[in-house]
């Protein structure tokens, strides 16, 4: 993990990014979280942590992933696509990059239970799954709408040992997760450490897991290199919800002008509709899970439900490094629709023999948008696999 | 004069201060509480205003809070519904709730809007120590408002010594670690926790929330500190009752004794 502490992208002492950041939380949060901001950084650059960290990466994750040239996508496109598999990583998706690592940091800390919320289940799963080879008690809240929709995953975290809880209020879905399990960490403050699954929620988190994720754009780099003799392709493009495997994969390449970074939102029916999760195209600046960002409300100041037809998206915020991104203009935001998104991921998985989660299919359908040149070089994230997906995907066949 | 100020010098003791949310369990049900609570013998209002998402709220305030806004409650309507309050409330009123819809309505705008109304006070629970210091503080003092900061068990010393220098009105002890409406009554653990606080002999006054429910928990919790916050277990006194002023005002009768 790459230390970025002068970077125009890196968390500074208040814990901003730009204008997005901070931490939001009431009082009854401020010890564990201090004791977070306080250890993370210390801690996670010990060599011991480092040690068990990579070593856990290689030997149980299955990381490095590989870099792949996706021939017969990039033909379709008329130029040079790489797909960075982290659909191949344990538990289907990059989750479990984040888990490892806070995991690693929850047992330095004295912790022996862990909360955690869940969109798609991928962040559950891979929680459940960390806790499980940790040995340590694990409950994931999960909107109902969400455990409907993602069954397989449900039954994953079930079976590795961990108590699923459905979030009933609101929308039932990310967002209401997220409330529950911070209700959770707030009614048990000492021997519990809240494993959030994006960049999003109080500093440290937002930059300790985009840490815990960079090692995505540490390999590409590494990889793209290899195989072309640069490092910097000409885009890095992934799916944006609150923005875990964005950052992992954006990461080394902030300061890197020559490298333009796409995020791909989650559009849902259309951003001229009501039914949407694009934060970028339809929030304003307010202060969500934490941290201030954007984030989709009324004016008011009531948080809106979003819409996506994929659960990990389904989010009415984003994590405050991309809203900086956004409004530094160092990304370029596509939000992409559920049919464009289902689209794309059939493509993928006819061509290419991939099926994609569906989040990382709003990845996959910003190329219609990105028009790359012939003699460019295209990295996408393919932040997860479809097997979850499968009930979704059959009613677009 | 801020009316907490002078509240607390007048009374010293058995201060209770008592939350409702604002559009529950009617839209229309914020100045008959008012009028109620004033009148039943509460010294302080909390009038919540309802927000989508309150994680620091146990079940009870988080269906308020919902049904609130279903029935179109906002912070524009609340303003209105006070404006004529100081012609006959004469406790101290204080505004409780998530920071967002104060950032979305604008500082200076809300803070100008609660000194029209005769807003004494504000509990933002999710504004930072930091971040009010920063920017708030300041408009906040031009307002005439106190800032009510929060504390738990978990505090530190050194920050409950900040937070009291920092601090005007009241301090809002949390009297255990737990989300609003827990039903675990006054225990040992909690008694240690008041003591060691009164012993501090902080120079801003006392309130505890969060558990407090009934004439003896309210007796107890002032024993400790200058009086008691009641929210959820208000909630509930009202919550299903045609009449909620008189349903609420029975409950502060039973915890007052």
């Amino acid at each position: 993990m790459l230390q970025i502490e002068n970077s125009a992208f890196a968390v500074d002492e208040r814990g901003y990014y730009g204008n997005f950041g901070g931490a939001w939380i009431p009082e009854m949060l401020y010890p564990n979280v201090e004791e977070l901001r306080q250890n993370y950084l210390d801690i996670i650059y010990t060599e011991d942590f480092q040690a068990e960290f990579n070593q856990l990466l290689t030997d149980y994750v299955g990381r490095p992933t590989p870099l792949y040239l996706a021939n017969r996508l990039s033909e379709e496109y008329n130029t040079t696509i790489y797909l960075k598999r982290e659909d191949l990583c344990h538990t289907g998706a990059h989750k479990v990059n984040n888990t490892i690592g806070q995991i690693l940091l929850a047992k330095r800390l004295g912790k022996n239970k862990i909360v955690a919320e869940t969109g798609a289940g991928q962040h559950g799963v891979a929680t459940a799954t960390v806790c499980a080879l940790m040995g340590i008690e694990c409950i994931v809240y999960m909107g109902e709408v969400d455990i409907e929709r993602q069954a397989p995953n449900v039954a994953r975290m079930k079976m590795l040992g961990a108590t699923v809880v459905p979030a009933k209020s609101g929308s039932r879905t990310l967002k209401d997760a997220t409330n529950e399990a911070m209700r959770h960490w707030i009614n048990n403050p000492v021997d519990t450490h809240y494993i959030i699954g994006s960049v999003v929620g109080p500093h440290p988190y937002p930059d300790m897991v985009a840490r815990f994720q960079s090692v995505i754009s540490e390999e590409i780099r590494k990889q793209l290199f290899e195989k072309t003799g640069s490092e910097n392709p000409d885009y890095v493009v992934a799916c944006v919800g609150g923005g875990s495997n964005a950052a992992g994969t954006y990461f080394h390449y902030l300061d890197e002008p020559s490298v333009k970074i796409i995020a791909a939102e989650a559009a849902g029916h259309g951003v001229k509709t009501d039914k949407s999760a694009a934060t970028t195209f339809l929030g304003k600046p307010g202060v969500l899970h934490g941290s201030k960002s954007l984030m989709m409300q009324t004016l008011d100041g009531q948080v809106v439900e979003p819409h996506s037809i994929s659960a990990g998206l389904d989010y009415p915020g984003i994590g405050p490094l991309h809203a900086h991104l956004w409004e530094s203009g160092r990304a370029t935001f596509y939000g992409i629709t559920d049919d464009e998104a289902m689209k794309a991921g059939m493509k993928l998985s006819k061509l290419e023999g991939i099926i994609p989660a569906i989040e990382s299919s709003h990845a996959l359908a910003a190329l219609d948008y990105l028009k790359p040149g012939s003699d460019e070089t295209v990295v996408i994230s393919l932040s997860g696999r479809g097997d979850k997906d499968l009930a979704t995907y059959m009613k677009y066949l | 004069m801020n009316r907490l100020e002078k509240l607390f010098i007048e009374k010293p003791k058995d201060i209770l201060n008592i939350y409702f949310t604002a559009g529950f369990p009617g839209i229309e049900d914020t100045m008959p509480l008012l009028r109620a609570i004033e009148k039943a013998g509460a010294d302080i209002a909390e009038i919540g205003i309802p927000f989508s998402d309150p994680v620091a709220d146990g079940e009870t305030i988080q269906k308020a809070n919902t049904q609130a806004l279903d029935n179109g409650m906002t912070v524009e309507l609340l303003f209105s519904q006070l404006k004529e309050m100081r012609n006959e409330i004469k406790i101290p009123i204080i505004l409780m709730g998530d920071v967002n819809p104060l950032i979305q309505y604008g500082l200076e705008p809300f803070c100008k809007k609660c000194q029209e109304v005769g807003v004494d006070g504000l509990i933002l629970p999710n504004l930072p120590m930091d971040e009010y210091l920063l920017e708030f503080k300041p408009v906040f003092e031009k307002y005439g408002l106190f800032n009510i900061f929060l504390i738990t068990p978990q505090t530190s010393e050194d920050r409950i010594r900040r937070i009291d220098e920092n601090s005007a009105g009241f301090i809002y002890m949390v009297s255990s670690a737990s989300t609003t409406g827990s039903t675990s009554g006054i225990t040992d653990e909690m008694r240690d926790y008041f003591d060691r606080v009164d012993q501090m002999k902080l120079k801003n006054p006392r309130l505890i929330g969060f558990g407090i429910k009934d004439h003896s928990t309210f007796t107890e919790a002032s024993h400790y500190a200058n009086g008691a916050i009641i929210g959820s277990a208000f909630i509930r006194a009202i919550k299903d009752s045609e009449f909620p002023a008189e349903a609420g005002s029975e409950y502060i009768k039973s915890v007052l004794g």
